[in-house]
C-alpha cells in the first residue's frame, strides 16, 4: 500500500462527501426552517438529474442541462411545496413522512412514465473528461477533481447566504423563532417557499453533477437520501455547518472502511473470507460512526439551537 | 376431374382436418416476469422475444397470459399459485431473477406443471435439485463468468482483478471466473448490491498492478462503473458477462464501453440463416435490437412450439419427452440439453464496438464449444 492510494481514497472520500454535502444542506435547511422531514428530497435529486440527461441531450451542451436541472428541481420543490408541503407544516412527523413518502412513489412512477425504465445517457462534459496529474505522480479523473471544487464553492456561497444577507437573516431568524418573525410581518410563507426550491435546487445541483457518473435512472435517489440523513444527524439538525462536517466525516469514513477494512481483516483471516467479512462490515461503518457519536453527543455534533 | 376424385380429395382433407385435431391440444402459458420497475428493460426482451416466436408460428393453439411481478418474490409467487389454480396453466415460464425463481419453480414443478426458465439458472436447481418438470433454455448461472475465466488464461493474462456485488448471483460469479482462470488473482472485492460510486474500487484497481479486470455488475452497477472507469485514465482492459453490455444497456454507457470484451451464447452478428432472420424479425416488429433476453424469450417459445408437434399436454411424459429432445433452430446455432435440462452450448467471447450512432457487440472470439455446466454430474436425471 502506497502513499499515493490512500491520498487518492482520500480525495475519493471527499469528493464523495462534498456531493452528499449538497444534498445534506437542503434537507437540514427545511427540517431546521420549517421541523419538516422531507423523505422526497431524493426524488428532487432524480428530477435534476433527468432533466440534465434530457437538456444536455437535447441541445448537446452539458452545461446548459446543468442550468436545467437547477431550475426543473427548484421549480419541482416550489410547486410541491406550494400543492403539498404547506398543508403539513402543523401536522406531526408521522403525516409528514407519510405524505412525503407518497411523494416518492409518484414522482418514480411519473418519471418512469414519461421516461421509461431504461437508463438515460449523460457524460461528463469534454472540457473535464479524463485524468489530470497532480503533485506526487498522482492520476486523478478531472471531473471528481472538479467536483470537489465545486462542492467547496457551494459550501461557501451558503455561508455567505446564510451569515451576510437579509434572506439569511430570515433564515435563521425563521429557525428559531418563528411565531415572532410572522408577527414582525415577514411573509413567512413565501420565506418557507424559497428555502424549500433553494433546498430542492441544490439537491437537483447533486443529482446531475453525480449522474454524469452513475448512471441517471428512476430510484436514483433514495439510496443518497438515506446517507443525507445520517450526515445531518451526526452534524446536527438544522446547522450548515454540521451538514459539511458530518458529509465530508461520512465520505471519507465510508471509503477508507470499503478500501482498508478488508485489508486490516487479511492480517489475520483467510483471504476470500476476510473479503466478505471486511465488506459486510464496511457498509455498517458510518452507522457505527454515527451511533457513537450520538452516545457522545446526543444531539450531533454542531446543534443548530444550542 | 371426376365426381369421384372430388371425393376422394374432400375425404383426404376431411381425415387431415381430422388428424389436425386429434393431436393438437391447446396449451396454455403463464408467463411472469418483470415489466415494471428495476430491471425491467430485461423482461420487456424476453416476452417481446416470445411473442414473436408465437406469432411467427401462428399456432392458434398456444395461449399465453402474461403478468408482471415488479421483481418482487412474493408477487411471483402470489401469480404463480393464480396462474396454476384459477387460470390452470399447463406451462409457466418467464422469471428473470434468481432469488425469484427460487421462490417459485420448486413449489411449481412440485404440483407437476412445467417449468421453462427463459433467465435465471440457480445453481441449486442445476445439480441436486434438478428435476423432470424444470427446463433451463438460457444457460446455468456460472456459464458466461466460466467463460471469461477461460478466455482470460487464453489471452495470457496472469494477473486479474476480480470484483462482484455482495449477494449470492455475485459470489457465484466469482467462484465461475476462477474455476476455469489459472493464473494470479490480485485483488478480489465484493462491493455493495446497487452501488453506484467506485472510486474506491477503481484506485485499488489501479495500484493493484493487475492485466485485467473482471467485473460482474449487472444493471446500472455496471453503467455507473464504466463511465467512472473511463474518467479515471487507468487503461487495464476491462472484461465480463454480457449482463453488463447488453443491447439495452450499451447505449447509456457509450463511448466508455468500446473495446469491452464479454462472454454471450448469442451475438447479434452471429452468421447463421437463423439468426438473421430472428434479428430481422425482431427489428420489425418493435423497431429495436434484440438483445440476448430475446432471444432466450424466443426459444423459449420454441421450445414449447416443437414440443407441441410432437406429442399432446395431456401426456405429460411424451410432451416432457419432447421437450427435452430440445429440438429448436436457435439463433444462438447449436443447442442441445444436458441430462439436468440445462442447455450445452457454445459461448462466445465479444467485444463492443459502435456501429454507426448505435453501440453494439460483435464476435472475436470463442471461449467454450458445447460447454456443459459443473453441476450436471450431480443431476440424477439421465
Amino acid at each position: 500500500m502506497t502513499s499515493t492510494l490512500l491520498f487518492e481514497q482520500l480525495l475519493n472520500g471527499l469528493q464523495f462527501g462534498v456531493m452528499l454535502f449538497l444534498m445534506a444542506a437542503g434537507l437540514t435547511l427545511v427540517f431546521g426552517v420549517m421541523g419538516l422531514i422531507n423523505l422526497a428530497h431524493g426524488a428532487l435529486y432524480m428530477v435534476g438529474a433527468f432533466a440534465c440527461a434530457v437538456v444536455a441531450t437535447w441541445t448537446g451542451s452539458f452545461w446548459l442541462g446543468l442550468a436545467a436541472s437547477l431550475v426543473a428541481a427548484a421549480a419541482a420543490g416550489a410547486l410541491v411545496e406550494m400543492l403539498v408541503i404547506r398543508r403539513l407544516y402543523k401536522r406531526d412527523h408521522l403525516d409528514q413522512v407519510l405524505a412525503t413518502y407518497a411523494l416518492i412513489l409518484i414522482f418514480s412512477e411519473g418519471t418512469r412514465w414519461l421516461f421509461g425504465s431504461f437508463p438515460l445517457f449523460l457524460n461528463v462534459p469534454e472540457i473535464l473528461s479524463g485524468p489530470i496529474n497532480l503533485p506526487g505522480g498522482l492520476q486523478y479523473p478531472l471531473y471528481r477533481f472538479a467536483l470537489i471544487i465545486i462542492g467547496f464553492l457551494v459550501a461557501i456561497g451558503l455561508y455567505l447566504l446564510i451569515s451576510k444577507t437579509r434572506l439569511g437573516i430570515r433564515i435563521r431568524a425563521g429557525e428559531s423563532d418563528r411565531d415572532m418573525i410572522a408577527a414582525l410581518g415577514i411573509d413567512i410563507r413565501l420565506l418557507y417557499t424559497i428555502v424549500f426550491a433553494l433546498g430542492a435546487a441544490l439537491a437537483g445541483f447533486a443529482g446531475a453533477l453525480v449522474g454524469a457518473i452513475q448512471s441517471v435512472q428512476v430510484g436514483m435517489g433514495e439510496p443518497v437520501l438515506i446517507l443525507a440523513f445520517v450526515v445531518i444527524v451526526i452534524g446536527g439538525i438544522g446547522s450548515i455547518k454540521g451538514a459539511l462536517v458530518g458529509a465530508i466525516l461520512v465520505g471519507v469514513v465510508d471509503t477508507m472502511g470499503r478500501f482498508l477494512l478488508p485489508s486490516l481483516f487479511k492480517l489475520f483471516m483467510e483471504n476470500s473470507a476476510a473479503t466478505s467479512v471486511g465488506s459486510a462490515l464496511a457498509s455498517m461503518l458510518i452507522y457505527i460512526v454515527m451511533a457513537f457519536i450520538l452516545v457522545i453527543k446526543p444531539k450531533g455534533l454542531f446543534p443548530a439551537n444550542g | 376431374m371426376s365426381k369421384l376424385d372430388i371425393l376422394k380429395a374432400g375425404l383426404v382433407g376431411l381425415s387431415l382436418c381430422l388428424a389436425g385435431t386429434a393431436t393438437a391440444d391447446p396449451v396454455k402459458v403463464g408467463m411472469i416476469t418483470t415489466l415494471t420497475g428495476g430491471g425491467s428493460g430485461l423482461g420487456i426482451d424476453v416476452r417481446d422475444g416470445f411473442m414473436l416466436a408465437v406469432k411467427q408460428a401462428g399456432n392458434k393453439d398456444l395461449e399465453v397470459v402474461i403478468e408482471d411481478d415488479a421483481r418482487k418474490p412474493a408477487l411471483a409467487v402470489q401469480i404463480a399459485d393464480k396462474m396454476i389454480q384459477s387460470e390452470k396453466v399447463d406451462i409457466l415460464t418467464g422469471i428473470i431473477w434468481s432469488n425469484l425463481a427460487m421462490a417459485v419453480i420448486p413449489s411449481t414443478t412440485a404440483q407437476g406443471k412445467i417449468y421453462i426458465s427463459p433467465n435465471a439458472g440457480p445453481s441449486a436447481l442445476a445439480g441436486k435439485g434438478c428435476n423432470p418438470n424444470y427446463f433451463n433454455v438460457a444457460y446455468q448461472n456460472d456459464n458466461l463468468h466460466e467463460a471469461m475465466g477461460a478466455y482470460a488464461t487464453k489471452a495470457g493474462y496472469k494477473k486479474s482483478f476480480i470484483m462482484a456485488p455482495n449477494y449470492p448471483a455475485g459470489k457465484d460469479s466469482l467462484t465461475g471466473f476462477k474455476r476455469f482462470y489459472k493464473g494470479e488473482v490480485v485483488g478480489e472485492v465484493y462491493t455493495k448490491l446497487g452501488q453506484n460510486d467506485y472510486a474506491a474500487e477503481i484506485a485499488q484497481i489501479r495500484a493493484s498492478g493487475a492485466e485485467n479486470v473482471f467485473i460482474f455488475l449487472p444493471g446500472g452497477m455496471g453503467i455507473a462503473f464504466m463511465k467512472q472507469y473511463a474518467q479515471s485514465g487507468v487503461d487495464i482492459p476491462v472484461m465480463g458477462p454480457a449482463f453488463s453490455f447488453d443491447q439495452g444497456i450499451l447505449q447509456a454507457v457509450g463511448s466508455a464501453a468500446i473495446g469491452v470484451k464479454n462472454s454471450s451464447h448469442w451475438s447479434k452478428d452471429l452468421d447463421t440463416a437463423a439468426n438473421r432472420a430472428f434479428v430481422e424479425g425482431f427489428k420489425a416488429e418493435y423497431g429495436r435490437l434484440p438483445s440476448l433476453y430475446a432471444v432466450q424469450g424466443f426459444d423459449a417459445a420454441s421450445l414449447i412450439l416443437s414440443a407441441m408437434d410432437k406429442a399432446s399436454i395431456k401426456d405429460a411424459d411424451a410432451f416432457k419427452a419432447a421437450l427435452k429432445e430440445g429440438k429448436i433452430v436457435s439463433p444462438r446455432g447449436s443447442f442441445k440439453f444436458g441430462n439436468n435440462q440445462h442447455p450445452i452450448q457454445t459461448i462466445y467471447v465479444r467485444e463492443v464496438i459502435k456501429e454507426g450512432d448505435i453501440y453494439t457487440n460483435k464476435v472475436v472470439d470463442v471461449a467454450f464449444e458445447d460447454h456443459q455446466d459443473a453441476y450436471a454430474s450431480a443431476c440424477e436425471m439421465k
